[in-house]
């Protein structure tokens, strides 16, 4: 158990986010998803060159930016 | 009776499936006021309602940070339809419902359809739909857009929602004491000073100020700038307060709180899952081979590859019938209008310039069933995801690689179709910097102007030389996009929070509305502003004619060539259809005569205002090494760029240069003094980066929605075409290579 952001977060490895750090469009984007604080996401892999980062969250498939995934924190199993 | 009826949801619920289930061919695509986003609008019969349905665009959320969201909102707002559909992806209840939770907060009169029944079942997902309803307190209908099932049972309650013009009332979500608190005290300012109230909700207007909500803000500091300057106090001070105790602001609260608000519903009961959330299935599996580290761009190179082929490979044939119409049109024309400037101005100004245009739409036809085939399967998302990180590099998104495949990123596309695909963007910075640049690539029209000078100073490395000159135009427009993006369309990226939605057969009548939609706005675009200036650049090379002098002049020459043969080979000559028994002489004084009314057509095209320009342009075209020939030339390619082919053609005295086989025009070239391999490299680049032709342009102020792009376009492209092929010029010249 631990708090890491999650673009350090590996492959197939899942958690439970814990805060998401940034406001205005970013933020706004990010929290319309359904990524906020208590949603269970699962890395479910990368892009060819790494990036972006595919997540598994609420049962559907989200892409986003390793920078963008680097503002929000995860409790990770 | 009428009724107005808005359809919202989110992307990729299967809201335009529904939407084109409903009205079928009854729909009528146009643009929302000012803005290139689309509406679609469409009318539905039923139960004595004539309905009017209007789709609104697919959102994820009610912000004023993305075009769409503030054209739903407004729609909603100003338009009032008496019922909104919202369309939820019932395999996605969770998310799908924070938009509905948006809705309700507004207080709009609300009817949820829980869409894809079928695919939720098949996941072993169970919604109650009455439970949901009692819960929300709005009506919830199952159905399946695919198939139609559950249309009519979704729009008998709207219909109910209509006939009782009962006011929604509005949802109030708790979002904490501290925000709970500030918003009452904003709502009792709002109600005292009824401050706009008359288009909004109260509570709603309190929520968008702490939310910081960009477009509500603007209204409310124009309507009564000390109350709103009051609110946004009140904002600071709870905003501070949040950062303090709980670190965090009002808009992440929000947001969340409504989260936790849509998880406490689900929790009561309305959803019954047999299987764990993160379960892999088949559209997963997919993934894992197509988005794969190693596979997945050898397939992706293998679909784009394969749509490429199809588009060009099959709209051949139609392309190929048009052109044989409008052929055989100007034969017609030729053979029953008397000579003069009626017949020219119809030939050359109307048919070519109409027949060109119209000559693109299978090719457009064919390109649209095709991209939309893979934006519909799903598929176009993941070619974004695999390529977001190079495109991003030159401040693009990854969703720019269809435009640029599309325009000729693999030689031989064209930049018409390429600029329309740009709409698959949904971020306007990194959609103007690609429907920009992707006019740079080497669409077809290009190719033949390309062989012809490799064909002449080129021949022993044909296939190097069209390497390099795709490897540049790559280089060049990704570089030009980045220097746009941080200097005329600067500004931060558009997030990439994207999803991948499950891998779905598309319908094949969403298929043919969407490939006829995007055609018909073409041709219907195009045809009008084209003929307009295909008649102008008509005009540009015939007028003014030569003086009568010259003319007289020619005549003379044709006289004494008459002469010199003798009176019996001319009339042997006139007499048409007798090919046995002429002399010998007959062949001869035809070439002298032909050879004079081509030094004739040379002379009028150098006297056209073209040909001044062309001339007057020598003083700098010289610096790349064109002459006024080549100048004419490219000022007709911007009619289309095949135009460059044949414009040289009059203008080297060859009369009408067919470019697919334009051997005797390269042929001159190689032997003409002043052109060297240099001189044509130059040109070559010259070509791949100057001014689009016009129907890029036309289609480029459409799309941005401006008249400026379009026009900058025009004079950037030409200026750095300009400046890129007066360098190679000038330093191959210095340092002696190619020369002579």
């Amino acid at each position: 158990m631990g708090k890491i952001m999650m673009r350090k977060m590996k492959d197939n490895q899942s958690g439970i986010i814990s805060a998401v750090k940034v406001g205005g469009e970013l933020g706004r984007r990010i929290r319309d998803m359904g990524l906020v604080p208590g949603t269970a996401i699962k890395v479910q892999g990368r892009a060819p060159l790494y990036d972006p980062v595919a997540l598994r969250v609420m049962g559907f498939t989200l892409t986003l930016r390793n920078d963008e995934a680097g503002h929000i924190e995860v409790e990770v199993e | 009776m009428e009724a107005k009826i808005a359809l919202a949801g989110n992307p990729n619920s299967g809201k335009t499936t529904l939407f084109n289930e409903l009205t079928g061919a009854r729909q009528h695509v146009g643009n929302y006021p000012g803005v290139t986003v689309e509406k679609k609008e469409g009318s539905y019969v039923h139960d004595g309602y004539n309905i009017h349905i209007v789709d609104l665009p697919g959102t994820y959320s009610l912000t004023a940070y993305s075009l769409e969201e503030v054209v739903a909102r407004d729609f909603l707002v100003n338009e009032k339809p008496e019922a909104v559909i919202d369309i939820i992806d019932s395999s996605n209840l969770e998310r799908n419902l924070y938009l509905a939770i948006q809705f309700l907060e507004m207080g709009i009169p609300l009817c949820i359809a829980l869409n894809m029944t079928d695919v939720a079942e098949k996941r072993g997902i169970k919604i109650n739909g009455e439970k949901l309803s009692t819960l929300l307190g709005v009506p919830v209908v199952p159905t399946i857009a695919r198939t139609g099932e559950g249309k009519n049972d979704l729009i008998n309650a709207a219909v109910k929602i209509v006939q009782k013009k009962r006011k929604q009332s509005n949802l109030e979500i708790s979002y904490g004491d501290d925000l709970d608190r500030t918003l009452f005290e904003m709502e009792e300012e709002i109600r005292a000073n009824e401050f706009l109230t008359d288009t909004y909700q109260t509570r709603w207007i309190a929520l968008k100020y702490l939310e910081n909500d960009k477009q509500i803000l603007l209204k409310g500091q124009e309507s009564n700038p000390s109350l709103s300057a009051k609110l946004e106090k009140m904002v600071k001070k709870v905003s501070q307060h949040l950062e303090r105790t709980l670190n965090t602001y009002p808009e992440a609260m929000i947001a969340d709180q409504r989260y936790g608000y849509i998880k406490s519903i689900i929790k009561q009961g309305v959803i019954q899952q047999q299987h764990d959330q993160n379960r892999l299935y088949t559209s997963d599996k997919i993934d894992q081979i197509v988005t794969n580290r190693f596979l997945g761009p050898i397939i992706m190179l293998a679909i784009l590859m394969g749509l490429y082929h199809f588009t060009f490979t099959y709209s051949e044939i139609p392309v190929g019938w048009l052109e044989n119409f409008f052929g055989w049109l100007g034969d017609v024309a030729s053979t029953h209008l008397a000579d003069g400037l009626l017949k020219s101005l119809l030939i050359s100004g109307i048919i070519d310039g109409v027949g060109g245009v119209l000559g693109f739409v299978p090719l457009i036809m064919f390109m649209f069933f095709g991209i939309a085939m893979l934006e519909d399967s799903g598929y176009l998302a993941r070619v974004a995801f695999m390529l977001d990180r190079i495109f991003r590099l030159f401040g693009l998104h990854g969703s720019s690689v269809m435009a640029f495949i599309v325009s000729g990123g693999i030689a031989g596309g064209c930049a018409v179709p390429g600029v329309m695909a740009t709409r698959t963007l949904k971020s306007p910075r990194e959609r103007l910097a690609t429907l920009l640049t992707v006019p740079f690539m080497n669409c077809g029209a290009k190719l033949p102007v390309f062989a012809l000078l490799i064909a002449a100073f080129f021949s022993k490395n044909e296939a190097i030389m069209m390497l390099i000159i795709t490897l540049i135009a790559w280089l060049g427009a990704l570089l030009v996009a980045k220097l746009l993006r941080i200097t005329v369309i600067k500004g931060k990226s558009a997030p990439f929070v994207m999803e991948l939605p499950p891998y779905r057969f598309p319908t094949f009548k969403g298929l043919a509305i969407h490939t006829w939609e995007r055609t018909w706005q073409y041709i219907k675009k195009a045809g009008t502003v084209i003929l307009g200036i295909s008649i102008i650049l008509w005009a540009m090379m015939t007028f003014p004619g030569l003086p009568d002098s010259k003319v007289q002049e020619f005549e003379y020459q044709r006289e004494a060539a008459k002469a010199a043969a003798g009176i019996t080979i001319v009339r042997e000559s006139e007499e048409v259809g007798e090919e046995t028994g002429l002399s010998k002489e007959v062949p001869d004084l035809k070439n002298r005569l032909k050879v004079i009314d081509l030094k004739e057509a040379e002379e009028g095209l150098r006297n056209s205002i073209a040909g001044r320009l062309g001339i007057a342009l020598e003083g700098i075209s010289k610096w790349a090494g064109f002459d006024w020939r080549t100048n004419i030339a490219l000022v007709g390619g911007f009619a289309a760029k095949e135009v460059v082919i044949s414009a040289l053609g009059t203008a080297y005295s060859l009369g009408e240069v067919d470019p697919e086989e334009s051997d005797s025009l390269s042929e001159i070239l190689a032997k003409t003094p002043g052109w060297s391999p240099l001189a044509a490299l130059s040109l070559i680049i010259f070509t791949i980066f100057y001014a689009p032709c016009f129907v890029t342009v036309v289609m480029i102020v459409r799309e941005s929605g401006s008249w400026k792009w379009g026009a900058f376009s025009m004079a950037f492209n030409t200026t750095l075409a300009f400046v890129l092929a007066a360098l190679v010029f000038q330093i191959g010249s210095a340092i002696g290579i190619l020369g002579g």
